[in-house]
């Protein structure tokens, strides 16, 4: 019986070998990946950037073909779980014809699984990774094409001195490693630019902010930046308003859920965030590719699938550059590594011109500073007050 | 100046009243049980939990037309004798289930029982809003109540901090006629101080623990409602700290001791809130720029250590009796 298996097994393989064969005839596969959840809770986000890498090579394929290759995609879900993205990176080093990946969604999946890849010199573009450590580790096959987490709190404290005119900021935290960093940076930032921090201090009041607004109000403030999560903003803006405070409140991508607006009611008003996912408002570039992106998947195009677009271009302008490079025949991956840490891109880019520092990171990536206010329909909702261009302190 | 500490005495009255009514609920129990009940906190919770589903579904939603729907007070009615039901039902249940084959156990027993029961009401609520993809509960409060009905002295006084004025005293004095003026009170009375005495007189003790928990668990359900309507955001973990700080305003106050539980939580609310807004005094006075030190976050460090002076100076609380050992 073993026996039996075993040479059906040797048969099986033969005749895919031969099948391989077959097509590497006609053209040399070039596959490109993705990898970002696809099931579980941040499914929706993670198949935003697997879908909109699959229409960027399908786009693409063409160019491919007039050289004699054959461009495919091949998608895989990490789960939002580190383990499982680093079996993953681990099966993406071991076929050959993988030259590069657009992924995660997850910086605590990106960092190992690029680990993983690096001996093989798999190269990844990121659209989604904040984390500063993914970058800061000068992996030479790490590239990113969103902003750093440690860019969002002087971008919001820019937004709050530069655009709203702040002169006297009130700064809290939610006494987490994420909020307080966020406050620390903004603060520090505004420090710099002659606004006054009146005063600066920690809390992990869930309901009661009656204190806090009575000294808010004492100290006269002209705007508020709060580093923490929506769940704490939200009933405390509701509590402002309804104290008669009316001034602008900024914070970070931890305010970025639609829970913000039924936990602050009519609170909600003026309450400011800064994200590295672009609002669909605000590229309208992304205008055609959203309305074709709807018609392949039935869903509506968002942030994370705009920066996968653009994330999927900068891999494949690097492969095909490779491609000339290495005189028309397939590139390793070494090469394929080199000219996409090299990229200099602007046309048929959604979200501008991209180019990478010496370890990966984008030289001027973009923040969006959204606003709640009343839309057309009479409604507080999301919706873009601008952009904020972070440029990398590194060369 | 008088804006700031108008606004201290104000917010810090209100929520000391909330955690009145909560550590009634505390006290009582204490008084005929001699038990930390300390379930209590979700008890409590499950009333905010009963009103964020009576306002959900009875009350119009945000963006209807204003004058649509049930009348706004009616709703509160609704939640209010919901809550009392359910929240009074639960408590004798608890008592029944978790306490009461316990009762001869060591102290230190039913005292464990009560930090487990408290754990799973924590996650029934967690199971039965995560049923319906819930765990942030954005209670749907009608304008009625959070709009400003006037102003003293820059702070608004809203309509659910009358409400909330209104229907605590309501429920004080009813407690007082209760417990001192009527004959189940004093039956009350009796079991607490001695409940095998009280047995030869004829009283069914079981029955007036049971009582005392529905009244327990009423008021809990009331201060709930309240809570609810008052930081109308709820999860799952929302009534641990009102609990804890209840209980603190019980013991504060002579745990046992109905009144003291009720000037424990104005003290422990008005404190709570002066400590906390005592950096803002820099804003007034620039010399005091030392007490810009003394930040928010140390709000409950200040409450906490009131609370050990007094507890230094006065054991058996504000207005607790000193027990005498009974030999």
């Amino acid at each position: 019986m073993k026996k039996l298996g075993l040479s059906t097994l040797t048969l099986g393989a033969l005749s895919l070998g031969v099948l391989a064969l077959g097509s590497a005839n006609a053209a040399t596969v070039i596959k490109i990946a993705s990898m970002s959840p696809l099931t579980g809770s941040s499914s929706d986000l993670g198949l935003q950037i697997r879908n909109a890498t699959e229409l960027a090579i399908r786009d693409n394929k063409s160019a491919f073909t007039a050289l004699g290759f054959d461009l495919q995609f091949v998608a895989y879900d990490d789960q939002a779980d580190p383990t499982t993205g680093t079996a993953n990176a681990r099966r993406i080093a071991a076929d050959n014809s993988i030259l590069a990946m657009v992924g995660t969604l997850n910086s605590g999946v990106v960092i190992p699984s690029s680990e993983v890849l690096a001996p093989s010199h798999v190269a990844i573009v990121s659209p989604a990774n904040t984390n500063p450590k993914v970058t800061d580790r000068g992996l030479a096959n790490m590239n990113r094409i969103c902003a750093r987490d440690d860019s969002q709190g002087p971008a919001g404290a820019d937004y709050l001195v530069s655009t709203l005119k702040a002169k006297r900021v009130y700064v809290l935290n939610d006494k987490t490693p994420y909020g307080q960093g966020l406050a620390d940076a903004a603060e520090a930032f505004m420090k710099t630019k002659s606004a006054t921090i009146v005063a600066s201090e920690g809390t992990e009041e869930k309901s009661d902010f009656s204190s806090i607004i009575g000294k808010i109000k004492a100290s006269k403030a002209d705007a508020i930046y709060f580093g923490g999560l929506y769940g704490q903003v939200g009933p405390f803006s509701k509590q402002l308003r309804e104290a008669g405070v009316s001034i602008p409140v900024m914070g970070g991508d931890g305010y970025d859920s639609p829970d913000l607006l039924s936990l602050a009611g009519a609170g909600a008003k003026d309450i400011y965030f800064t994200t590295v996912a672009p609002p669909l408002t605000a590229v309208p570039a992304a205008r055609v590719l959203s309305s074709r992106y709807n018609a392949a998947y039935k869903k509506p195009l968002a942030g994370f699938g705009i920066m996968g677009y653009d994330s999927a271009k900068v891999v494949i302008s690097g492969v095909l550059s490779a491609i000339k490079a290495n005189g028309n025949k397939l590139p390793t991956r070494t090469q394929v590594e080199t000219a996409i840490r090299g990229t200099k891109l602007s046309a048929g880019l959604l979200t501008g011109a991209i180019d990478f520092n010496s370890v990966g990171d984008r030289t001027s990536a973009k923040m969006y500073i959204i606003q709640v206010k009343n839309s057309a329909a009479g409604k507080l909702d999301f919706s873009t007050a601008g952009t904020v261009t972070v440029k990398s302190s590194k060369q | 100046m008088e804006n700031f500490v108008t606004g201290i005495l104000i917010n810090g009255l209100l929520i000391g009243t909330l955690y009145a009514i909560i550590a009634l609920g505390y006290t009582m129990v204490y008084g005929v049980l001699q038990l930390i009940n300390f379930a209590h906190s979700e008890v409590f919770l499950t009333g905010g939990v009963v009103a964020f589903e009576i306002f959900r579904v009875l009350s119009p939603a945000p963006g209807a037309e204003p004058g649509t729907g049930m009348n706004p007070y009616l709703v509160f009615a609704v939640a209010l004798v919901t809550a009392i039901v359910v929240c009074g039902a639960l408590n004798i249940v608890i008592e029944r289930l978790a306490y009461r084959p316990l009762r001869n156990a060591p102290k230190l027993v039913p005292l464990i029982s009560a930090i487990g029961v408290s754990l799973i009401l924590q996650d029934v609520i967690k199971l039965l809003e995560g049923f319906q993809g819930r765990f942030q509960l954005a209670v749907n409060v009608p304008g009625a109540f959070t709009r400003t009905v006037f102003t003293v002295a820059d702070t608004n006084v809203k309509g659910i901090d009358l409400t909330l004025l209104i229907v605590a005293a309501v429920m004080l004095f009813g407690l007082n006629r209760l417990v001192n003026h009527s004959r189940v009170g004093r039956a009350i009375r009796a079991v607490a101080q001695d409940r095998v005495t009280a047995g030869l007189m004829g009283i069914d003790s079981n029955r007036m623990i049971s009582l005392t928990f529905l009244i327990g668990g009423a008021l809990g359900g009331v201060g709930g409602v309240l809570f609810a309507l008052k930081f109308p955001n709820l999860d799952p973990y929302s009534g641990t700290i009102p609990g804890i700080k209840a209980f603190s305003a019980a013991v504060l106050g002579g745990i046992g001791s109905i009144p003291g539980a009720v000037l424990g939580g104005l003290v422990l609310g008005i404190i709570e809130n002066f400590l906390g807004s005592l950096s803002g005094l820099v804003f007034i006075f620039p010399k005091l720029a030392f007490l810009g030190a003394i930040k928010a976050e140390y709000k409950d460090v200040g409450a906490f250590i009131a609370l050990i002076v007094i507890l230094i100076f006065k054991p058996s609380g504000l207005l607790g009796r000193n027990a005498t050992e009974k030999v």
